[in-house]
Parts: structure tokens; C-alpha cells; sequence
């Protein structure tokens, strides 16, 4: 018998019952579209998450002091062990390494800020004008840090829009003073609203040129050199190069741990990758019950067709032609739901889109893909037993009118 | 021609064996038109699901034109059932959601014949059994005796050798089966072997020969 011809008469035989049909289909949609939905909220998380540290700056190379050892996982610097420091010495020598675009020396801490009676805790970033690029900061009035050597500790400060308005009120700030611990900063700028990045608020922080952060905080270190190479290709020349620069300046010790963005966001594609696995796996569930449903329909079907399996066995089909009909019969069964299901999986996932603009969950194709795979699969799978009942059904009984 | 020498059939009912068939030999001609008549469970219907190859016997030989048919695999069985062998039954065994057509082509679709042949020969059937006009009917509206012709124009469908009808005019008023016997008879003399299990005297003395059975034995036949 003709491939075609089989898929044919299978055809028939599901568009004489139509809503069982339909319904089977239906319960095999439910899952395919679960496995899609859910896959696509996977891809939108990681697609969310990635995004959010591209934020943080392309091609960006961190220089930490201190050195992650093979024993231990963190290095030297949180566990208290620092050895040499970074310093701003060593940030203008890297500048010059050939593939570097910017380079931002950053030192943190924590201080005072007041203006006239008013007063609060602020985080205090010092760096330089490049900073703003790296990080892509914005200004929402003024200027940022001045260009110039790191080491000028120019008393001007860009401040977060929440530090502004809760030291200025509604409006002003520009060109005013304030006072950061025991020295006078003039105000040249106001970054734009921007919420959180790398764990903290930049809205509730003041940029300070970082000569005048190592002043305040009376260190002549750095907590971070954040070095932008000049493509994704330059960026491991640039850590090498860096590892390499350092090391000379540093009595030959590598005792700087040098992170690439691409590290960072690596782990962390492989680890919301496995919870998309995960999640696929669960709805992947939702399928064999759907295939459990078409075997039990189909073993109904078989002992209500038994005349016609017997007919056929009479006109000459052999047991494996039968078999076939009953496993087009689920396959068609199986590609239509997988159909159905991949439209409401997609509808789904642009509803989702739609709902939360910012979660790009969109289904991979692998997963649509494995979704249809399996579905068929599991389909033939559970309408084997049924196939081959009907398949071994005696000819002369299933003819017989009982 | 067709030729048994031996042939019985047991079946196991509970912890009993009942014979069905018991040491039966026969010998049909080619083109012979025979009526296989007896009582209820007398062993007609068993002895013709043998002679159909829908079922085995438990004991002898079948020959086919000259073959031995009991030792095929399940495969060449379904082959000599498709290829030599046309079936007739009493509740005709249309399948419902097919038309009629598509009930006549069901053979040769099994047989993997071209789209474009079948149609041409299942056109030449339907005209052949007249009921061309019925083409694209599913059977549920055709009465009896459509139902029947259609049924016989798919038996011949791949040109059997030999027809095998189960009580062919059981289900249908006695002009309606006269009709069919009609036409039965009439592919039996373009040269079809025609075997007709009946209860119906009047289609026993249409027959060239009667086979009578009785407790799965042949008890009479008038030209063994």
C-alpha cells in the first residue's frame, strides 16, 4: 500500500470523528503549546538577565586586585588576603595597551553628604570622565567628570537624581555646593534616573573624580580598573595583555584576577539555560499524558472497527499494512496537535510580550522543534500497542457478527 | 481449481475440543459454480474462512491452483487473498464513511495500483454491478441491494479467480437477491469460480453442484 494511500484512508477515518479528533488534538496542543510557553518564558529570562549586564558595558574587562587561587573561589581581596594593591599608576598604564578604548579606575566607599542643614549617607564612586561610557550612565543636566590626569582631585561631583532631590528639592543643584565628608564639591552634573546596575542604585550614589575618592577615603588604592577594549575580538588580547602589564608592574606576582564580561555572562547562560532544560522537561510531561489519552481513544477505536479491520485482512492487507493505517492515524493525530499547539504557544508567548515588554520570551527553535518531535513521537509511541492489536486481530473473527 | 485432502479444523472452547471440521476433501474446478448448504453450525462458514485463507486448519491440505496455500507466511496469505480471492458477505461490510467508490478502489488501494487505473477500472465496475450513478454515495443511503452490487464489484476489483459469497442475498427481499444471484452467475460464466454458502433452496438448485454439510463433515454432494 502507497504511503500516500495510507495517510489517506487514516485521514478518513479521523474526519468521520470529528470532535474525538479535534479533542485528542486538542490534549496534544495543551502540551506542545506548555512545552513552547514555557521554554519561551525560559529564553525570556535569560534573554532578560543577559541583557541587564550588557547594561554594565560591551566588551568590558575588570581588573580585581588580589588573586582567585585554585583552592579557594574568591579572591584574595574578600577573603582579606590582598596582597599588592591596584593603583592609579597601574590604571594609566594599561591606557595605553594597544585595544583599549577607555579606561575608568573606580574606588568606592561610603560618606556623608550634606547641603546647608541637610544631610545623608551616600555611595560614592571615584573615577574618571570615561566611567560614563563604560557604564553607560546618563546625564540628565550638566556635564560629567572632567577629562584630565586621574591623579587632578578636582572638587566637582555628579550626583544620583535622588541624592539631588532629597538635598535640592524639586528643582536646582547645578552648579551648587555640596560638602562630602570634610571637603567642598561643586555640583556639574545630575545623572538621569537609571535604577539599579551591578548591585547597586546609581541614583542614590555621587561620581567624584577618583583622585579626589582616594583623598576622601585617605587610600591610595583602587577597588576596580574597569578597562573597554575595542571590539569582542580584542577582548581576550586585551586581558592577556593586561594580565601580562600588571604582572611586570607588580615584581612578577600575578596577583590580579582579570574578569571578561563574557565569563560572567557564560555562567550564567549555561545555569538559565539549564532551567529552561528544566522547565521543558516538566512541560514535556504534559505530552506523554497526551500520548496516554490517544492510546486509550485508539484502543476503543480498535475494538469498534474490528469489522474493518477484518474487511481489510479479507480484501488482502497484511497485518503490517493495518498496523500502519493505526499509526497514521496517531501520527496525523500528533502533527495536528503539535500544529495547534505550536500556535498557541507562539500566541501565548506574544501575549507574554505584550504583558511584560521587557521579558524578550520568544520559543528557541530547538525547543518548538523538540516540542513537534516529541509529541509526534510520544503519539506513535502510545498508538503502538493499539497498532498492534488491530495488527494481530484474527480475520475470521473480526468478521464475525457478534 | 482448488483441492483439499484432510482438512480439519478444532477449536478450544473452554477445555473442550469441538471439531468444526473433520477430514473433509474436496476438489472444485476451476469455474465451477458450487452452493454449500447445512444446518447452523454445520461448518459452512468455517470451511469457507479456510477456502477465503482467513483462517488455518489445524490438520490437512490446501492446494490453489496447483499451490500449496496452508504453509504461506502471513504475508503471501494476505497476497493470495488480495490477488486470487473476492469475498461476498451477508452484512456486506462497506466501510461507512468511505463512498462507494473508495469502497470498490479499497482493494486495488491496498494493492498499491496508480490513482489514475483504479479510477478508470473502478468506473468500469460500478457500470459493470449498474450502479454507476452511486459513485460518490457513502453506503449509509443505498439500499440492500446497492450495497451488494457495490460489495461485488469490489470482490472483483483485482480480478479473482474465485468468488467466496457468505449467504450473499441473506439480508435481502427475494427479487433483490434474485438480482444479485444474477449477476454472480453472471461473472461466473466469464470463467470466476463462484462458492455460495446459502440456507436458500432455491439458490442450492440454481448451483451446478450442492455440497451439504452436516457436524462439520460433507454429508452429500452431487458431483464429487
Amino acid at each position: 500500500m502507497k504511503i500516500a494511500d495510507t495517510f489517506r484512508l487514516a485521514w478518513s477515518s479521523l474526519a468521520s470523528q470529528p470532535g474525538r479528533s479535534a479533542l485528542i488534538a486538542l490534549a496534544m496542543s495543551i502540551g506542545v503549546g506548555a512545552v513552547v510557553v514555557l521554554t519561551a518564558l525560559g529564553e525570556g529570562a535569560k534573554g532578560y538577565v543577559l541583557d541587564q549586564f550588557a547594561g554594565l558595558g560591551t566588551h568590558l574587562v575588570i581588573v580585581l586586585p588580589g588573586r582567585a587561587e585554585t583552592t579557594g573561589s574568591t579572591p584574595g581581596v574578600l577573603s582579606g588576603q590582598s596582597t599588592r594593591d591596584l593603583t592609579l599608576e597601574d590604571a594609566e598604564a594599561v591606557r595605553h595597551l594597544r585595544g583599549v578604548v577607555r579606561v575608568a579606575p573606580l574606588n568606592i566607599g561610603v560618606a556623608q553628604i550634606n547641603r546647608g542643614s541637610l544631610s545623608r549617607e551616600v555611595v560614592v564612586l571615584g573615577s574618571n570622565a570615561d566611567l560614563l561610557d563604560i557604564r553607560h550612565m546618563k546625564l540628565s543636566q550638566g556635564r560629567f567628570l572632567p577629562v584630565g590626569p586621574m591623579d587632578r582631585a578636582t572638587p566637582v561631583c555628579v550626583l544620583g537624581e535622588q541624592v539631588r532631590a532629597e538635598l535640592f528639592g524639586a528643582s536646582g543643584g547645578l552648579n551648587d555646593w555640596v560638602r562630602l565628608g570634610d571637603r567642598r564639591f561643586r555640583v556639574v552634573g545630575i545623572l538621569g534616573g537609571q535604577g539599579q546596575q551591578m548591585g547597586f542604585n546609581t541614583d542614590e550614589s555621587v561620581v567624584v573624580p577618583v583622585a579626589a575618592a582616594q583623598q576622601l577615603f585617605n587610600t591610595a588604592s583602587l577597588f576596580r580598573i574597569l578597562v573597554e577594549a575595542e571590539g569582542r575580538a580584542a577582548v581576550e588580547p586585551v586581558k592577556a595583555a593586561l594580565t601580562a602589564t600588571l604582572k611586570t608592574r607588580h615584581e612578577n606576582k600575578e596577583d590580579v584576577t582579570v574578569l571578561t564580561q563574557d565569563a560572567i555572562l557564560a555562567t550564567f547562560d549555561k545555569i538559565l539555560t539549564a532551567l529552561t532544560l528544566a522547565v521543558a522537561g516538566i512541560a514535556g510531561i504534559s505530552l506523554g499524558v497526551a500520548g496516554i489519552l490517544i492510546m486509550n481513544v485508539m484502543l476503543v477505536s480498535v475494538t469498534q472497527r474490528r469489522h474493518e479491520i477484518g474487511l481489510l485482512k479479507a480484501l488482502g492487507a497484511p497485518s503490517a499494512t493495518v498496523r500502519h493505517l493505526f499509526l497514521a492515524e496517531a501520527a496525523l493525530m500528533a502533527t495536528m496537535g503539535a500544529i495547534g499547539g505550536l500556535l498557541l504557544g507562539q500566541l501565548a508567548s506574544a501575549g507574554l510580550r505584550g504583558l511584560y515588554p521587557d521579558l524578550p520570551a520568544a520559543a528557541p527553535v530547538w525547543a518548538m522543534l523538540a516540542a513537534v518531535g516529541t509529541a509526534v513521537g510520544a503519539g506513535l509511541l502510545f498508538a503502538w500497542l493499539p497498532a498492534r492489536r488491530a495488527a494481530r486481530m484474527e480475520a475470521a473473527q473480526a468478521l464475525a457478527r457478534r | 481449481m482448488i483441492k483439499l485432502t484432510g482438512i480439519a479444523r478444532d477449536f478450544q472452547v473452554g477445555d473442550q475440543t469441538v471439531h468444526a471440521l473433520a477430514d473433509i476433501d474436496l476438489m472444485i474446478p476451476s469455474g465451477q459454480f458450487g452452493a454449500i448448504m447445512g444446518p447452523s453450525g454445520s461448518g459452512k462458514s468455517t470451511l469457507l474462512n479456510l477456502l477465503g485463507l482467513l483462517d488455518q486448519p489445524t490438520r490437512g491440505r490446501y492446494e490453489l491452483d496447483g499451490g500449496d496455500v496452508t504453509a504461506l507466511s502471513e504475508l503471501e496469505t494476505a497476497r493470495v487473498r488480495r490477488d486470487k480471492i473476492g469475498f461476498v458477505f451477508q452484512f456486506f461490510h462497506l466501510v461507512p464513511r468511505l463512498s462507494a467508490a473508495a469502497n470498490v478502489a479499497l482493494p486495488m488501494m491496498l494493492a498499491g495500483v496508480p490513482v489514475r487505473e483504479r479510477n478508470e477500472r473502478v468506473a468500469a465496475l460500478m457500470a459493470d454491478v449498474g450502479v454507476s450513478g452511486r459513485a460518490d454515495h457513502r453506503p449509509a443511503p443505498l439500499s440492500g441491494g446497492q450495497l451488494q452490487r457495490v460489495a461485488i464489484a469490489r470482490a472483483m476489483s483485482m480480478r479473482p479467480a474465485l468468488i467466496l459469497a457468505d449467504e450473499p442475498t441473506g439480508n435481502l427481499d427475494r427479487a433483490t437477491g434474485r438480482e444479485i444471484m444474477d449477476l454472480l452467475e453472471k461473472l461466473n460464466a466469464a470463467g470466476t469460480t463462484l462458492l455460495v454458502i446459502t440456507h436458500d433452496a432455491e439458490i442450492g438448485a440454481r448451483a451446478e453442484r450442492r455440497i451439504v454439510m452436516e457436524d462439520g463433515r460433507v454429508v452429500a454432494d452431487d458431483k464429487p
